[in-house]
C-alpha cells in the first residue's frame, strides 16, 4: 500500500487540476457518489460527527494492525470531502495516522473555502479520525 | 423609490464574491445597511462618544439626545402610546429573555401555562422553556397546518384559565407567512391571556402598529431592519411594564442605592442596566426613516412581483417543496424556504455561494418546525426591497444548475 504521503500527493494533484470552485465541487460530488455504500445499521448516534450541518457518520475498524474508515453523509459534497479524507488515511497504521499533521487540507484550499460552520464540520471529521488513530496506537 | 437609487444607498451591493456580483438573499438573517445608517454610526463613534443620561457635559448631552430621539422614532414607527414604552435591548433575543425573566418574577405562578406557536424561532421558545423549568410552568403548542398557517380554529381549546401568555411571530422566519395576530389577540384577551408578538421579520415587511395588532408586548431587532447590529426593542403596554421588576442591576436602572436596599428607575430605564449601545441605537432613526420612504405603491408592487415570480418559478422546479403556502398569496412576504428532492440544502447552499448567491441553509433556528415539516433543514432565500427581479431570476436559474449538478 502507498504511504499517507503518496495518497496526499495524489489528492493534491487531482484537486489541483480544477481552477474553478464549481469544478472542484463537481469533482467532490463525483467522489461522494463513488463512496463505498455505508451499511444503514451503522448510522447510529455514536457514529455521528458533531459540528456538521449535514449528518456525517464515521465508522472505523482495525484489521491486521491497520485502521480502516467508512463514512456516509446525507449531503453529497460533504460526502466527497470525507471520501478525500478516507482515501488518504484509511488502511494505515494508527501510529502513522496519529503522526500526520493533516496540513494537506489547507494546501488544497478546502478549509478557507468553506464557511466557518462548514469548516468546523471538516475540523470535526479530522479530529474524529485523529482521535480514533490515537486511541488505537 | 427608484430601485437603482435605492441600491446606491447600500454600499455592500457593490461587492463581488468569487469574482461575481454579490446577490444577497439572506436578509431575514441580517439586512444590509444604508449609507444613512453607516453615517450616523460613524458620527456617533467619531464625534459623540460619551455615556448617556448622567454627565452634564456637551458631548454626553448630544449622545443622550440622539439616543432618546431614536426612542421617539421607534415609538412613532410602531404606534406606541409613548416613547417610555420602548425599551432598548441588544436584539429580539434579549428582548424576549428580558420579558421572560421579568414576567417570571412578577406575573406568573407555578402551574401557569404559556402557549407558543409551532413556527417560532428558538429565541421565542427557549427563554420560555428556561422560565418553565425555573417556575414550574407548562408549555403548550399552537400548531401550524399543512400550509404553514396557524391553527386558529383550535386556539380557543388550547387557552385555559391558566394560560398567562401566548407567543406568536408576526411573520415566521421560515414560512414567511403573516400570521393573523389581531384575531389571536382577540381570543387571548377574551381569555385574560397576554400576547407577545415576535416582530423580528414582520416589522421589516408589514406596516406595524402595536395598537392595531392589539398585542401586549412586541419585540424586534435593529439589524434586520437596516440599523446597526446589537440593537433591539422590547415594546410593552405601559401599565404592564410598570408592573415588571428590573432585569439586570446596575447603571441607569437605579433610583437610589443604599446598603439597606435600592429603589429602581421608572420604565424604560429600569430595564436598561449598564452602558447602552451608544453608537448603534441612534442608527434606528435613519433606518426607520428609510423603511417609511419605501412604503409607496411602486415599492409594494415590486415586492409583490418578487413574491409572485418566485412562487411560480420555484413551484415549477421538479421535486421542490415550498414550506409556507398561505391560502392568500398576499399573506406571504418575499421569503421562501424550501427543500429539494435529491439535493441536500447544504450542498445547494455551497454551490449557490460559489455562484455569488448568499442564501441560508439548515434549521433556521426553528428545529421544532423542521421536525413538523419532516426535514433536517431547508434552503431559504429572503429578499429585501433592494433586491431586484433579475436577482430572483438569477437565483432560479442558478438553483436549477445546482440541482442538476447534484442529481447529475
Amino acid at each position: 500500500m502507498n504511504s499517507i504521503e503518496d495518497a496526499k500527493r495524489q489528492v493534491e494533484e487531482d484537486f489541483g487540476m480544477y481552477e474553478q470552485w464549481l469544478d472542484k465541487y463537481e469533482y467532490l460530488i463525483d467522489l461522494g457518489k463513488d463512496l463505498e455504500p455505508f451499511p444503514e445499521e451503522l448510522k447510529t448516534e455514536d457514529r455521528l460527527i458533531k459540528g456538521c450541518q449535514s449528518r456525517v457518520w464515521l465508522d472505523s475498524r482495525i484489521e491486521d494492525g491497520r485502521l480502516f474508515f467508512r463514512a456516509d453523509s446525507d449531503a453529497i459534497i460533504t460526502k466527497g470531502i470525507i471520501s478525500l479524507l478516507i482515501s488518504v488515511y484509511s488502511g494505515h497504521t494508527p501510529a502513522e495516522i496519529a503522526a500526520d499533521d493533516f496540513g494537506f487540507i489547507e494546501r488544497i484550499g478546502l478549509r478557507e473555502n468553506l464557511s466557518p460552520t462548514r469548516a468546523n464540520g471538516l475540523l470535526s471529521m479530522i479530529q474524529t479520525i485523529r482521535r480514533e488513530a490515537e486511541a488505537n496506537v | 423609490m427608484d430601485i437603482a437609487l435605492l441600491r446606491k444607498e447600500f454600499p455592500q451591493l457593490q461587492e463581488t464574491v468569487y469574482g461575481r456580483p454579490l446577490v444577497y438573499l439572506d436578509n431575514a438573517a441580517t439586512s444590509l445597511r444604508p449609507r444613512s445608517v453607516i453615517a450616523k454610526w460613524d458620527e456617533m463613534s467619531s464625534r459623540y462618544s460619551a455615556n448617556l443620561h448622567r454627565a452634564v457635559h456637551y458631548t454626553a448631552n448630544v449622545a443622550t439626545e440622539e439616543f432618546e430621539s431614536a426612542r421617539a422614532a421607534v415609538a412613532a414607527f410602531i404606534g406606541a402610546s409613548d416613547p417610555s414604552e420602548v425599551v432598548f435591548t441588544s436584539g429580539t433575543t434579549q428582548s424576549i429573555n428580558l420579558l421572560a425573566f421579568c414576567l417570571g418574577e412578577s406575573l406568573v405562578e407555578e402551574g401557569d401555562e404559556i402557549l407558543i406557536a409551532e413556527c417560532e424561532h428558538h429565541s421565542d421558545i427557549v427563554p420560555w422553556q428556561l422560565l418553565a423549568e425555573r417556575k414550574n410552568l407548562k408549555i403548550k403548542v399552537l400548531p401550524v397546518d399543512e400550509r404553514g398557517e396557524l391553527r386558529i380554529d383550535i386556539l380557543p381549546s388550547l387557552l385555559s384559565p391558566r394560560t398567562r401568555l401566548c407567543c406568536v411571530a408576526q411573520v415566521s422566519n421560515v414560512l414567511g407567512i403573516v400570521n393573523p395576530v389581531k384575531e389571536i389577540a382577540r381570543f387571548c384577551h377574551d381569555n385574560g391571556t397576554l400576547l407577545l408578538v415576535d416582530g423580528a421579520q414582520g416589522v421589516v415587511h408589514c406596516k406595524t402598529d402595536v395598537k392595531a395588532l392589539d398585542c401586549d408586548f412586541y419585540a424586534f431587532s435593529g439589524h434586520k431592519i437596516y440599523a446597526a447590529p446589537g440593537t433591539g426593542v422590547l415594546w410593552g403596554r405601559k401599565a404592564l411594564l410598570d408592573k415588571l421588576p428590573p432585569y439586570m442591576g446596575g447603571g441607569e436602572m437605579i433610583g437610589t442605592v443604599k446598603w439597606a436596599g435600592s429603589t429602581y428607575a421608572e420604565v424604560p430605564y429600569r430595564f436598561e442596566a449598564g452602558t447602552q449601545n451608544i453608537a448603534a441605537v441612534p442608527t434606528l432613526k435613519p433606518a426607520l426613516q428609510l423603511v417609511q420612504s419605501l412604503d409607496t405603491k411602486e415599492d409594494n408592487e415590486r415586492s409583490r412581483e418578487v413574491v409572485d415570480f418566485l412562487f411560480d418559478g420555484l413551484q415549477a422546479v421538479d421535486g421542490l417543496h415550498i414550506f409556507g403556502n398561505p391560502r392568500r398569496r398576499g399573506d406571504k412576504i418575499p421569503l421562501f424556504s424550501f427543500a429539494v428532492d435529491g439535493a441536500h440544502h447544504e450542498d445547494l447552499a455551497l454551490i449557490l455561494d460559489k455562484m455569488g448567491i448568499a442564501v441560508r441553509s439548515g434549521q433556521m433556528c426553528a428545529e421544532p418546525l423542521m421536525d413538523r415539516c419532516g426535514v433536517t433543514g431547508m434552503l431559504r432565500a429572503s429578499f429585501a426591497p433592494y433586491n431586484t427581479i433579475d436577482e430572483a431570476r438569477y437565483l432560479l436559474e442558478s438553483l436549477r444548475k445546482a440541482i442538476n449538478m447534484l442529481r447529475g
